[in-house]
């Protein structure tokens, strides 16, 4: 009768798991400077006088808010079948959270009071620099922990990419399990690496929550 | 810069400045002001002279911040002109043809004009310092070391040296609103809009941002419009009274006539209810 735990299987695969959370990491990373960057360039478009950029931009956000992230992942893994399934993963998925994140901002825009506009008015800054140096510094500073959380749920939808053939954790705990016959190893010790991973980066947000006084 | 900054130079406090001049710096011109079916302003008319000091009094929703929203343009006009030194605020000249004027001309104009909010509207993420350099250095494109160099002496004018390096946060709201003055003084305005100032103010705290308004009054030429409950403020700094009902001016005179003896129903009515607040 074989072992329920088998240690040396977990050996055997803890290399591999690692490896693969090394891209897991990456792919958090890189969606998450495609998301953080282009929810804010969202956020300002769904903001601009021009009505004829804001409708598009509009329809756009919630077509992908609308659609689940793993059929965006295979249509355009279709569609764009030269691209690397990492490019295509870190990008559908930055743009599908950049979506998200364009709400936060847009609530954080929303929360500067008005007197800072009119000051800046009063002031004579150009718009430019009302943006930049009065109204996001102190929107992304009150969004910064739902910023934070949204991170952290993008680390924990990396194992998506895995159906776009990524080499990321679970791609490489499911190829294990399957060569070994045997899964409970690898993917008991995947899911504790990402508890390990993700729960002091929460405890961290909710620190900061507490500083930013929410 | 070849201008002399307008600041004001304690060194000559003796020295009262020639006011009014006699030019008229700010003139409503048959200003409609609409918002949605509620005409605020009906064809309005007044002008303030170059270095007058004019306070607007009346009753609550009598259009006195909508005339310095206006004139600062945070308000778009409906009809009318608003000049401001002989030149169309509100409009601009297209082939002989005055066209409401675009965001880009908006910007050149406003800048002759400077306001102080009742709720002070510092930027919290910038320290005292940065909230006074950040126009001078950003739109008249003053250095920065000379930008710090006056934010430090109108700081000093408002008796907050000692605070430059501070957050507004961390500071009364006498304090701030003293910044707010001195933030808007740094842009060397024409004319100053005093919204009142001290609304929003501890008791305790008002006479310390009045006495700096007082201070700036007596030492400057810069046209003031204020907006105001401190009578006696008013009293002191004012060349002229501008009695306010319902957008129109129901009556003006000077302080002394004013206050001492109104003619019009509505102004003593309105005075004696101020009067009785305190
Ligand atoms: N943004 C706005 N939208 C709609 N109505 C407005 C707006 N701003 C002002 N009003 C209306 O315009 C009228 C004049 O308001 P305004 O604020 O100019 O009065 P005020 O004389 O400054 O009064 P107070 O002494 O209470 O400050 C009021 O009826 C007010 O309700
Ligand atoms: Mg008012």
């Amino acid at each position: 009768m074989p072992k329920v735990w088998d240690w040396d299987l977990a050996g055997q695969a803890l290399p591999l798991l690692l490896q693969g959370f090394l891209v897991t990491l990456a792919a958090t990373v890189v969606a998450s400077v495609v998301a953080i960057i282009l929810g804010l360039v969202l956020a300002m478009l769904r903001r601009t006088r021009f009505a004829a950029v804001r409708a598009p931009v509009r329809a756009f956000v919630e077509f992908v808010r609308s659609t689940p992230v793993m059929v965006q992942l295979f249509a355009v893994y279709v569609v764009f079948p030269g691209l690397s399934p990492f490019t295509i993963g870190v990008t559908v998925l930055g743009i599908h959270y950049a979506t998200y994140m364009s709400e936060v901002y847009r609530a954080g825009i929303d929360g500067v009071p008005k007197g800072q506009w009119e000051a800046a008015t009063a002031l004579s800054l150009p718009r430019g620099r009302t943006w930049r140096a009065v109204i996001l510094p102190q929107a992304v500073r009150n969004v910064l922990p739902a910023l934070g959380n949204y991170v952290i749920s993008m680390f924990k939808d990396t194992p998506f990419l895995a159906v776009i053939t990524v080499h990321e954790m679970v791609f490489q705990a499911t190829t294990f399990g399957g060569d070994h016959f045997k899964y409970l190893e690898v993917f008991t010790m995947a899911a504790a690496i990402f508890l390990i991973a993700s729960y002091p980066t929460s405890l961290l947000v909710r620190r900061l929550e507490k500083r930013l006084g929410h | 810069m070849a201008t002399e900054p307008k600041i004001p130079d304690l060194s000559e406090v003796d020295t009262p400045p020639n006011l009014p001049t006699g030019t008229p710096m700010v003139q409503f011109d048959k200003v409609v002001k609409r918002f949605g079916d509620n005409v605020v302003l009906d064809h309005l008319d007044f002008s303030v002279e170059q270095g007058e000091r004019v306070t607007l009094i009346g009753p609550s929703g009598s259009g006195k911040t909508t005339i310095l929203r206006l004139l600062m343009t945070l308000e778009r006009i409906n009809d009318g002109v608003i000049y401001v030194e002989g030149q169309p605020l509100s409009h601009m000249d297209r082939g002989g043809k005055l066209v409401p004027a675009n965001e880009r001309y908006l910007s050149t104009v406003r800048k002759k004009i400077g306001m102080v909010f009742q709720q002070f509207n510092l930027f919290p993420n910038m320290k005292v310092l940065e909230n006074v350099i950040e126009a001078p250095v950003h739109v008249l494109g003053v250095p920065k070391d000379e930008a710090v160099e006056r934010a430090k002496k109108l700081l000093d004018l408002v008796g907050l040296a000692d605070r430059v390096g501070q957050h507004p946060t961390s500071l009364s709201g006498g304090q701030q609103q003293r910044v707010a003055i001195a933030r808007a003084l740094a842009m060397q305005p024409d004319v100053l809009l005093l919204d009142e100032v001290t609304s929003a103010l501890d008791p305790e705290l008002v006479a310390d941002v009045l006495n700096v308004l007082r201070d700036i009054a007596r030492t400057t030429t810069i046209t003031m419009l204020i907006v105001t409950h401190e009578m006696h403020f008013a009293r002191d700094v004012s060349n002229r009274i501008l009695m306010f009902d319902k957008g129109r001016i129901v009556e003006e005179g000077a302080p002394d006539k004013i206050f001492s003896e109104p003619e019009n129903d509505r102004t003593q009515t309105f005075l004696r209810a101020v009067l009785e607040e305190r």
